[in-house]
């Protein structure tokens, strides 16, 4: 009876979860579609022809969010990974206000601290260029490694490691072949929750793009002030992608963890 | 021995990231705030933004309306997803994940959009209130966009973190809560009893962190009410950036100002939301 009354909820909530994208992908495709219809009455491939306009700006903005996004993604993992073995792995003094210190851009709006380093990056010409847009998002992506890392080197008890430094292998052997491989997983968790936050960044790459670094979240946004919702849907779609196809990716690597309940904390809502 | 040093070199480069980005930001921020920009002229230290910002009614709106938004928000998703969760801990655990992921990994932007086109006066809801006869024109739909209740805002809020709640509830639930609440059947409680007495108590510290989140997110978000919002009153974070975004570079210290009060008001969620957490962990 339990089991027959949580399917029905659970197709509720599959269905309410879906709702949004419903008139994403007919208007996406949608030639007239006039109220009340229910449906188009005409369909058209005007707007997949509008994002795939060879050297057009949707394909331009696209190529900025990924270079931006993966360029975010490596060196978010680079900085998140050492901090997290840190966190995680060791016990120290001063851990808990550490911990606060890389939490904080997290919890609090990155909006102020990058008003405040605008005047800064102005000075230093790094105000309108991609490696500026490139530096603000590591504000709210290295504390989302870092987080992630350490709780995957916290379960880590360390004994593999024990076990090949006492059968010789240096320092740097142990971290290689035993840690590494070990981590990879929660890596590429991180590195693509990196990306995505860079991805689906709006108000930091304005304020510091200042309009000149055109990412896809510029077209959207400008899209969806506009009365265009063929244009609007098929670049929504555009966007929506990556979180697609890293929702499959990190589903994958999350099967093994899974008694964890995904641990909450790595899915915050703050992808935005 | 290394040790320490070790730890400091493994911390270094996300700390510098952190260190200057964010702090430095900030602190750049709060210098800016009372006035203090060589770079223009300005070196005298006051605190006339903040008074003009605190003695306006302007900023009273703004701050009532960005706690409304968060604070509904926040409740709806949290009564929403505890609901979900109690009624999804018996099916499938890999579907219910998949599904509860999805809002999850869509940026904001990409929800409010979608939201727009299902609730707008032309949306898919006024095109199935019509093809139901409940309406004849877009008009007789109720207006849930750029509305002085938010709704469309709150909407998208509710559906991005419903699932961000429910699996934090959910993996409570899967853990020590359902072993006890077995237990509690066998002693003869209800089903209202089991859940009061014996599964709220333990999953509801989770709750509690996961709400702390929501609401300092949507307290400092920008994305979703600058897109689906009113142009007066608007949320903090909002008018912050309209400040900022102004010609007259007299209207900066006032931005920073307002961007100073977002942070202290969101720190003060985060140290909360710590302490709970660390609490959490102990327990």
């Amino acid at each position: 009876m339990g089991k027959k009354r949580s399917n029905a909820g659970l197709l509720v909530v599959t269905v309410l979860v879906a709702l949004p994208f419903v008139p994403l992908f007919l208007w996406a495709f949608a030639g007239e579609w006039r109220f009340p219809d229910l449906l188009p009455t005409e369909w058209s491939l005007r707007g997949v022809a509008s994002v795939m306009e060879p050297g057009g700006r949707v394909l331009g903005a696209t190529l900025n969010s990924l270079l931006i996004g993966m360029a975010v993604a490596v060196a978010s993992v680079a900085a998140g990974t050492p901090a997290g073995m840190a966190l995680g792995g060791y016990e120290w003094r001063f851990k808990g206000a550490v911990i606060f210190f890389v939490l904080l851009p997290i919890l609090v709006p990155p909006l102020a601290s990058t008003m405040g380093v605008h005047l800064t990056f102005i000075r230093l010409g790094l105000a309108d260029t991609a490696f500026g847009v490139f530096l603000v998002h590591l504000v709210p992506t290295v504390p989302y490694t870092a987080i992630i890392m350490t709780s995957i080197f916290a379960e880590r008890t360390g004994e593999a490691e024990e076990a090949a430094r006492t059968l010789g292998a240096n320092p740097w052997q142990t971290f290689v072949h035993v840690t590494l491989p070990e981590v990879v997983p929660g890596v590429a968790v991180a590195g693509l929750f990196a990306f995505l936050i860079s991805w689906g960044q709006y108000v930091l790459t304005i304020l510091i793009g200042g309009g000149n670094v055109v990412t896809l979240p510029m077209l959207l946004f400008s899209a969806a002030s506009g009365n265009d919702p063929v244009i609007t849907s098929s670049l929504a779609i555009v966007f929506a992608l990556p979180a697609v196809l890293a929702l499959v990716v990190a589903l994958h690597f999350l099967r093994s963890s899974e008694r964890d309940g995904g641990n909450g904390f790595v899915g915050l809502g703050k992808v935005s | 021995m290394g040790g320490r040093l070790k730890i400091a070199l493994l911390l270094a480069p996300a700390l510098v990231v952190i260190g200057i980005l964010f702090a430095g930001g900030l602190v750049s921020a709060v210098v800016q705030s009372v006035g203090y920009m060589p770079a223009i002229g300005q070196t005298r230290v006051s605190l006339d933004a903040y008074r003009e910002v605190l003695s306006g009614g302007d900023f009273l709106d703004s701050f009532l309306l960005t706690v409304y938004i968060a604070g509904v928000s926040t409740a709806v998703s949290t009564v929403l997803a505890v609901l979900a969760a109690m009624t999804l801990r018996r099916s499938s655990g890999r579907l219910s994940a998949v599904v509860f992921q999805l809002p999850i990994t869509i940026p904001h932007l990409l929800a409010a959009v979608g939201i727009a086109l299902v609730v707008s006066q032309t949306g898919l809801g006024a095109r199935l209130a019509a093809a139901l006869g409940l309406i004849g024109q877009p008009r007789e739909f109720p207006a849930l966009l750029y509305d002085r209740y938010s709704a469309g805002i709150i909407l998208t809020y509710v559906w991005k973190e419903v699932p961000f709640v429910a699996l934090v509830v959910l993996a409570a639930l899967r853990g020590v809560a359902g072993e006890l609440e077995d237990v509690a059947r066998t002693l003869g409680a209800n089903t209202w009893q089991r859940f009061w007495y014996v599964v709220f108590p333990v999953i509801s510290p989770g709750i509690v962190a996961a709400s702390l989140l929501v609401f300092a997110f949507t307290f400092g978000a920008f994305e979703v009410p600058y897109l689906l919002g009113r142009t007066y009153p608007t949320i903090l974070p909002v008018m912050a950036y309209n400040e900022y975004k102004d010609v007259e570079l007299s209207a900066r210290p006032v931005a920073m100002a307002i961007n100073v009060l977002i942070s202290l008001f969101t720190a003060i969620f985060a140290a909360l939301y710590l302490r709970l957490a660390r609490d959490l962990g102990r327990g």
